[in-house]
């Protein structure tokens, strides 16, 4: 097995004279079991390994990647990702991160037992799963897949300009999709548990939340259009969470690209509100000791108590920005140069629990999924427009089921509309915790 | 679902020759059967070798800077062995002999299939016709006249008004040569040439700020740069953006909706498309399922998906199973006639794929997917259409959309829109997405217009996979959308 490190080390230090070179360097294997009708459909096992190397060359930069580790292949990306550099624009700020001095948080996200874990057991839960949401209804009509997943993913990033950072995490899940049916009506709902382990997943759960999920929204109909007040179930706080991230992100603010420029000290939610991307909490999926150029990751308050207070830094936006790096960078795997994100947005919880919460809401709409993200949400105009499913809320209970209609608002407006955060913080596998929100004035369209 | 890249395209017949004739194999034929005989010594009905060699480019030009250019290969084959009904798959990124045979080793114990004895037969070279031809190799382009094209588009764009604040550019190129050979005899392979370009900007007025977008892609080389003007991207994004500075909030509620041409492919993509593939068929996850003879759309309505559309994005020689590309009606007339299908799924059916098994890269299991899915033209005079509509909207362009094909119910975004009133095209509306089902919709399309277009490149999203696809349509009309606006 290559030492990635060396590997990363090797190759920066193969820097000429006024040159930077960073090399990122990743190895991951997968697993993939997907259960149909009590059988095993396909059971995918995937090792993948890459580099991607950025060269800076005075005030330009280049980058190129492979997907090999093979030596002459390495040799050839740094090639290439130098000549890249000649054509780009001159920019006075491009330059690779330097040790900054801040000490790596003491995480340990790798877990030897799922490397033991063999392939018999991950075929036996994901059976067990598709079996207990099966069982767990009559109405269950279907389970489009029951589904193990499991990766380990080590990476390291070291630079000609002394960064030397390396990283291995493990995760695994369980997840199910069901199909309920009553008469010619369908309704789907899906169910998961993640963890960094086989220890951490919670089968009944994630079939209990499928089975629950589809189940509930059997007769629903389409709502008659109001404007009213919407409590979002954690996972759909956390999908918005990362919509806002978008906005927080210090390039988009460096280019006149977020709706939150020139905003820093102004209240742009109400009070109850406050934001955190904290990568070193080691409870959060997206925990991780270094960034993406290989900084020791940090806690970032973004919003503190209805005040905008960060935007997130990588190294390049950072120096534009004339501040430091919020230890920020991320990467799409070994094929893309370091952008800025969040790793591990949190709302801090509130008090109530989320019964409480619909019983302070009364009336209005409780929604358990949505569709559409990506082409109803623009994150430079705040405009905000998805497709829903849920269950309205009648004096402070679920009321009947509801589906086909969208709801539709903009971000800055739903921020200031939080009327209550529910106390129910819950860890989901993306770069945001989930927690019950409750959000005033929302259009609801329909019928 | 569909994520798209939105502007205008129309339909361009490409000449026969073209670069790509010599289509390089990326392993030895002995080395082949050699390993599809290891993966299927432990037994199997079905043993399949992938192999893939991508490279690409990419340059982007942002906030007046070429920021960097980008520049990618990758290589490495996917095996995938079928036992019963269990399928096994394992990939490498080492094309040496011992490579794929350890791989196929992986595959073959994860089907685990029992028996073995399956009579491997010989390969036969399948030369399917290539959609397009290709001119001009990108590799074989300066790099210096990619970065060019940024620069102009983004001077066009600055120049449309001086309410543009910001512009973005991505030039972007791949090549992506496949072979695929199995123990049914099946070899072949194909040089995929991609090339494409998309403009955005962001403007800035008193109601805060608005975003315009322009983008082309098609199955070419650096050719498409003749037929192409990117002056004409950036000017059409920014006038977008300057355009959507005066626009008041969508409605909210049911209305009449009309489609520009070339803007509303998606609309089929997510309202049918999906569930036409056979895997939701035979799944029963797909309000389409057995429903073949039945009417399930309106009688205007002829819906195509068509491989062998070159040089549009979704075109390929074949698919990713190594079957031919082909033209493939699947409602006419209003009447559902067929599902698409991939090598698994039309096996158990006992019938031909219809060419439609495609994956996103080696790293992939193949799935039934789209290629260019478009409606075929009607009678109707599209300014007749609006004239006609006296209250409603009209979509000049779509972002993308999303469908849940157990229910039907599907969404998708206008990033340009428009109120009608009195049966004139009037206000410009912000961004909104739009809810349907799937075939109430089909059902409530009143008129169809006699114009057509195929809309800009989409890159499909399922299971995780992305795969480049296209789509068209006439001007259209729907008589009743829910709109998910904010207005009261």
């Amino acid at each position: 097995m290559t030492d990635l490190l060396g590997l990363a080390s090797r190759v920066a230090g193969w820097a000429r004279d006024g040159e930077q070179v960073e090399a990122y360097v990743a190895r991951g294997h997968d697993t993939e079991v997907v259960v149909f009708e009590g059988e095993v459909e396909s059971l995918s096992s995937a090792e993948s390994a890459g580099i991607g190397i950025r060269v800076i060359n005075g005030p330009r930069q280049g980058f190129a990647y492979a997907g090999s580790l093979d030596p002459e292949v390495v040799e050839e990306t740094l090639a290439e990702a130098r000549d890249n550099a000649g054509f780009a624009t001159d920019d006075e700020f491009v330059g690779l991160a330097s040790p900054d001095g801040v000490p790596a948080a003491d995480l340990n996200l790798w877990r030897d037992d799922l490397a033991s874990f063999p392939a018999s057991e991950k075929v036996s839960l994901a059976l067990e799963l598709d079996r207990a949401v099966r069982a767990g209804d009559p109405r269950i009509r279907q389970v489009q897949a029951s589904e193990w997943g499991d990766g380990a993913l080590e990476s390291a990033v070291a630079t000609s300009t002394g960064i030397a950072a390396s990283s291995r995490r493990t995760s695994c899940y369980l997840s199910a999709y069901a199909v309920a049916g009553s008469g010619s009506e369908t309704q789907t709902g899906g169910g998961y548990s993640v963890g960094r382990s086989p220890a951490d997943l919670d089968l009944e759960k994630a079939a209990g939340d499928a089975v629950e999920r589809a189940t509930r929204l059997l007769g629903a109909v389409k709502p008659r259009s109001a404007h009213l007040t919407v409590v979002f179930e954690p996972r759909i706080t956390a999908s918005i969470l990362g919509i806002l991230a978008g906005t927080l992100d210090g390039e988009s603010v460096l280019k006149g690209r977020s709706l939150f420029a020139n905003r820093l000290g102004e209240e742009v939610s109400v009070a109850s509100v406050t934001l955190v991307d904290d990568p070193t909490d080691a409870e959060a999926y997206g925990a991780t000791r270094y960034d993406a150029e290989g900084l020791a990751t940090r806690r970032n308050v973004l919003i503190e108590r209805g005040v905008l207070q960060r935007f997130l830094y990588n190294t390049y936006s950072a120096r534009r920005a004339g501040t430091a790096s919020t230890a920020s960078a991320v990467r799409g795997g070994f094929k893309s140069a370091p952008g800025t994100g969040a790793r591990a947005l949190a709302l801090v919880p509130g008090t109530l629990s989320p019964a409480e919460v619909l019983s302070k809401v009364g009336d209005g709409l409780m929604v358990q999924s949505i569709s559409g993200v990506h082409s109803g949400v623009n994150p430079v105009s705040g405009d905000f427009s998805v497709g829903a499913e849920g269950m309205l809320i009648k004096n402070g209970e679920l009321a009947g089921p509801v589906r086909e209609f969208t709801i539709a608002s903009t971000i800055q407006r739903m921020l200031g509309g939080v009327v209550a955060i529910g106390d129910d913080l819950e860890r989901l596998p993306s770069n945001a915790a989930g927690v019950t929100l409750a959000v005033a004035d929302v259009s609801m369209s329909g019928a | 679902m569909l994520v798209r890249r939105p502007g205008d395209a129309s339909i361009r017949t490409g000449a026969p020759n073209g670069v790509l004739n010599g289509r390089n194999v990326l392993i030895d034929e002995s080395v082949v059967e050699g390993v599809i005989a290891t993966a299927l010594r432990t037994g199997g009905d079905f043993a399949e070798v992938f192999a893939e060699d991508r490279r690409g480019s990419l340059a982007r030009l942002d906030d007046g800077r070429v920021e960097e250019l980008t520049s990618g290969r990758e290589r490495g084959a996917g095996i995938r062995v079928v036992a019963g009904e269990t399928t096994g798959f394992a990939h490498t990124s080492d094309l040496s002999e011992s490579g794929l045979r350890a791989a196929a080793e992986a595959a073959a114990a994860a089907a685990r299939g029992g028996g073995g004895g399956l009579r491997i037969a010989p390969l036969s070279r399948l030369e399917a016709p290539m959609p397009n031809s290709v001119d001009v190799l990108p590799e074989s382009v300066p790099k210096s006249d990619k970065v060019d094209l940024l620069r102009r588009a983004d001077e066009s764009a600055r120049g449309a008004g001086a309410a543009i604040r910001q512009v973005s550019a991505v030039y972007g190129d791949s090549r992506r040569r496949i072979l695929v050979a199995n123990s049914e005899g099946v070899l072949a392979s194909d040089d995929q040439v991609k090339t494409r370009f998309a403009v955005s900007c962001v403007a800035s007025g008193d109601a805060g700020m608005q975003t315009g977008r322009e983008s082309i892609g098609s199955t070419v080389g650096f050719e498409l740069f003749k037929t192409v003007d990117v002056d004409e991207l950036g000017r059409l994004a920014a006038n977008r953006a300057l355009t959507k500075l005066k626009a008041r909030p969508a409605p909210s509620g049911s209305l009449p909706v009309v489609i520009k041409r070339g803007s509303g492919g998606v609309l089929f993509h997510e309202a049918c498309g999906h569930g036409l593939e056979a895997d939701h068929i035979a799944k029963e996850v797909s309000v389409f399922a057995g429903k073949v003879g039945e009417r399930v759309a309106s009688p205007l309505v002829t819906l195509v998906d068509d491989g062998t559309m070159g040089p549009e994005w979704g075109a390929l020689a074949i698919d990713d199973e190594g079957h031919p590309a082909g033209r493939n009606v699947l409602i006419e007339n209003g009447v559902l006639t067929d599902y698409m299908w991939d090598w698994l799924r039309s096996r158990k059916e006992g019938r031909r794929s219809s060419g439609n098994g495609r994956r996103e890269s080696y790293q992939h299991l193949p799935m039934v997917r789209m290629t260019n899915t478009y409606v075929l033209a009607g009678e109707d005079d599209p300014d007749e259409i609006i004239r006609q509509t006296p209250h409603g909207v009209y979509v000049a362009q779509l972002g993308g959309g999303q469908v849940n094909t157990a229910t039907g119910d599907f969404v998708f975004g206008m990033t340009e829109a428009y109120l009608i009133e009195d049966g004139e095209i009037t206000e410009p509306l912000r961004d909104a997405n739009l809810i349907g089902n799937g075939p109430e919709v089909l059902r409530n399309i009143d008129v169809v217009g006699n114009d057509f277009a195929m809309g800009p490149p989409g890159t499909c999203g399922k299971k995780g996979q992305g795969v480049p696809v296209g789509d068209g349509q006439p001007t259209l009309r729907v008589t009743a959308l829910t709109i998910g606006g904010t207005a009261r």
